[in-house]
């Protein structure tokens, strides 16, 4: 019995040694936080990884949240950076700093096994809607249209909305999912759904169908044919903090972007 | 037409065992499912190494000291204090309204959904207090959830504990305190483990309150004040985001592990504290 | 005796930084909640199923009914498998076999819920989808997946529940001549009614509360479901969904939710606690 008691005392003390040795002071001088779009999300990773490699002793923490998780998180000290994947309000740009770093196509996605190629813009309308409820009415095969969305407060969402829906509200029988990554397994498995995310991350598991007329490629983008592309932004209150800078800068780099349209972005210009 | 007795058992018996098996197999299902997937992934290097490319490859070192470090601490925090809580209000204090409602309190406290200690956390010490996203944050938010589960299970514990005891101690001239160490703590130890043993398992397996108080970051947590991710929000993470399933299925199995051996050393320790007070 | 004094008040210091800190997180809680349900009106946010934060509608009607359904489906199946367990555990096994599974049950209530809530959406999701149609996110899966995950919680309560039934009650009714059916229906659940009864509104609890295994498996669309094949969204998952970005209004709105989580609980709380004093109240069936 005394044994145990022991036990636990060295556990305890053993916690308080890892916790205290692994230092109190706030980190923050060696470490720059971003935080928001989970469209951005992956890509910031990976920039991460690569500006660790370059610039050791330099730490980059990318987390989620969505887009205006990031703007608050920037607002109130959670983050150094945010990262927003839609354009930012009138209001909102008098309150941050942005810097646009890539631009991203957003694809409507539909599972591999849907006969459908293209979509106008009318009918993603209808669709998300609500209004048209089956894909024959769009010319697919017989069955029930189920449409799927992001999360309020997601920037894919809102450049969704601002670029395909204008006015109207996302039906409310949409399926909410709180990532792409989700979006895209749901999609993925389900041949009835219809879907957006961002063009950088579709992969060769869905299918991105072509919108009014322009199919859904960085080329296309590039040159203003595809018309559903939205900013993707860092966004800081202020001046960004010296190591924050740095890291932007490198972003903002020939490296950084050639990294980002590796992966299937499109440059900032 | 009258269905003899005999009949209505044996129907109601054999329904009753389909519903039995199907529950087994179905617990079982899922219990297997996750460890032949998540298993033979769970190598050396899974163990020991950091992620890299988002998870898709490497391993979960960092959640599992970052799981570690935020459990641990909401544990070695909520239990000293709800345990001496749970004393003070058997032992110290007479039982009448007010410690029947700090009694209720608690229990409804302790039924709380996770995700309410999560949004608290998230505007009172991540935001207000200024912690961000942290272990702190996480390990304080979680000590908060799990101490009205400690504070009752501790009681019922101390209270279990037969009057006879406190008298033989009293009437050989024990002060207080040390009838409450000596004797009824002593008695009420089982009890007391198991309720912290399994607030530790509930820390360990918390993913909503952990989500936006500790944040997700994939780095290992360099001080209290780092993000960091746990197991069980590093697996949440990539099987939702499709990013790599065997990772995703081994870092489960790493989860399901631990709290497979938390749950056999709380055994353990029952057994051993029964035998010795010999209940 | 000084010592004594000592400690007696650094224990009730302690004790009171305790309470009070729970104390103020109710407060807290509430105080962030409460304005906002009666700035938008009681009705209005209660009875309106008019969720849309950035026009300001705060209506919670499609989430409380959420919740109420899944949760009512998570109880029946919780409640017909746990006691079914547990009867056959306790009653028609070789004896010491329900001490010995306990165990082996508890465990199963320490795994994560986003384990279950994955297996479920890889394994139940599309299993619903292929036999009855729909997205397969759905209220049948929410309601089976939570179902699942509270059975451990009702099982063990309620196998300690029946084996506190005194033995004198089952010899007494076989010496009668009953069959043993007879006898577990007619005596020991009767006997037994108040812990299992507090098992259930335990397990209830516990699935009104949970939040990733739904979010997972029920599809959080904003619509009140029309059958058990719709998809479905709780107050949990709501605030899980919108935590990371609400501010000002939006966010006291999610406060509010937590609010009528609060008193649901409360409610049910009550509710057991009622039910274990009508069992103090007599010492006979």
């Amino acid at each position: 019995m005394i044994k145990a008691k022991f036990v636990f005392r060295g556990l305890g003390v053993t916690l308080v040694a890892l916790a205290s040795s692994v230092g109190c002071e706030r980190a923050s001088r060696h470490s720059v936080g971003l935080l928001g779009s989970t469209s951005i999300q992956p890509f910031a990773e990976v920039l991460a990884e690569q500006y660790m490699k370059k610039s050791p002793g330099q730490f980059v923490e990318v987390q989620g949240g969505g887009s205006t998780a990031g703007l608050q998180g920037a607002a109130n000290g959670l983050a150094d950076i945010g990262m927003c994947s839609r354009a930012l309000t009138a209001q909102e740009s008098s309150q941050f700093a942005q810097i646009l770093i890539a631009r991203d196509g957003l694809a409507v996605v539909v599972n591999l096994e849907n006969p459908i190629v293209g979509l106008s813009l009318e009918q993603l309308r209808d669709v998300f809607a609500g209004r048209t409820t089956n894909w024959m009415e769009v010319g697919g095969r017989d069955g029930p249209i189920r449409p799927i969305t992001r999360e309020e407060g997601s920037g894919t969402r809102e450049s969704f909305v601002r670029l395909v829906m204008k006015k109207e509200r996302i039906s409310r029988r949409a399926m909410t999912q709180e990532s792409n990554g989700a979006v895209r397994e749901l999609v993925k498995g389900d041949p009835a759904t219809i879907g957006y995310m961002s063009l950088g991350l579709v992969g060769k598991e869905l299918r991105a169908v072509v919108v009014g007329g322009a199919a859904p490629t960085v080329e296309n983008v590039l040159a203003a044919r595809y018309a559903l592309v939205r900013p993707l932004l860092f966004v800081t209150r202020g001046a960004a903090n010296p190591a924050a800078q740095a890291f932007v800068d490198f972003v903002l780099s020939t490296d950084g972007q050639k990294l980002l349209e590796t992966e299937g972005l499109v440059r900032a210009e | 037409m009258r269905v003899s007795p005999r009949t209505t058992e044996r129907v109601a018996v054999g329904v009753l065992w389909v519903l039995a098996s199907i529950t087994f197999s179905v617990l079982a299902f899922i219990l297997t499912y996750v460890l032949v997937h998540g298993l033979p992934h769970v190598t050396w290097t899974f163990l020991t190494r950091g992620p890299a490319s988002m998870g898709r490859e490497g391993g979960v070192l960092p959640m599992i000291v970052g799981t570690f470090l935020v459990a641990g601490l909401a544990v070695l925090i909520a239990a000293p204090i709800g345990v001496a809580t749970a004393v003070y209000l058997t032992e110290y204090t007479r039982e009448g309204r007010l410690t029947a409602t700090i009694r209720f309190g608690a229990d409804c406290l302790a039924g709380v959904p996770s995700i309410i200690f999560g949004l608290f956390g998230f505007v009172f010490f991540a935001i207000t207090l200024k912690m961000g996203l942290s272990v702190l944050s996480g390990s304080l938010t979680l000590a908060l959830m799990v101490l009205p589960t400690i504070i009752r299970t501790s009681e019922e514990a101390i209270r279990s504990v037969p009057y006879a005891f406190r008298d033989v101690s009293y009437g050989l001239g024990g002060t207080r305190w040390q009838t409450v160490t000596h004797v009824v703590l002593r008695s009420a130890l089982p009890g007391i483990s198991t309720g912290i043993v399994l607030s530790l398992g509930r820390s360990i397996s918390e993913t909503a309150a952990v989500m936006l108080t500790a944040g997700s970051a994939l780095r290992l947590p360099r001080s209290l004040f780092d993000s960091t991710r746990t197991l069980a929000l590093h697996f949440y993470i990539l099987s939702r985001e499709g990013i790599s399933m065997p990772n995703a299925y081994a870092t489960a199995s790493v989860l399901i592990v631990a709290i497979l051996a938390l749950n056999l050393f709380a055994y353990w320790l029952m057994r051993r504290f029964v035998a010795k007070v010999g209940r | 005796m000084r010592q004594d004094r000592l400690i007696g008040g650094v224990l009730r210091l302690v004790a009171l930084s305790a309470i009070s800190g729970l104390a103020l997180i109710t407060v807290f809680i509430f105080k962030e909640g409460l304005p906002i349900i009666l700035r938008v009106g009681v009705f209005e946010f209660f009875l309106s199923s008019d969720w849309d934060p950035s026009l300001g509608h705060f209506g919670i009607l499609s989430m409380i009914g959420g919740s109420v359904v899944v949760t009512a489906g998570a109880t029946l199946i919780g409640v017909v498998f746990s006691l079914g367990l547990a009867i056959v555990l306790t009653q028609f096994s070789p004896p010491g076999l329900a001490s010995a599974l306990k165990p082996a049950v508890e465990l199963l209530a320490g795994i994560p819920s986003v384990v279950y809530g994955f297996v479920g959406v890889v394994t139940l999701v599309p299993l619903i989808r292929y036999c009855f149609g729909g997205p397969g996110l759905s209220v049948l899966a929410g309601s089976i997946v939570l179902g699942i995950m509270i059975l451990p919680t009702i099982t063990s309560i309620s196998i300690d529940a029946i084996q506190a039934v005194p033995r004198s009650y089952f010899e007494g009714s076989i010496a009668l001549g009953a069959t043993r059916w007879q006898t577990v229906t007619m005596v020991q659940l009767k006997a037994a009614r108040t812990g299992i009864v507090a098992a259930v509104i335990l397990g209830m609890g516990r699935a009104i509360g949970e939040t990733m295994a739904v979010i997972m498996v029920a599809g959080n669309a904003l619509e009140l479901p029309h059958s058990l094949l719709d998809p479905v969204r709780t107050l949990t998952s709501n605030i899980a969904l919108e935590m990371g970005y609400a501010s000002g209004d939006h966010r006291q709105a999610l406060f509010a939710t937590g609010v009528t989580l609060f008193v649901i609980i409360t409610l049910l709380n009550i509710a057991a606690l009622a039910v274990s004093r009508r069992r103090t109240g007599k010492t006979a069936v």
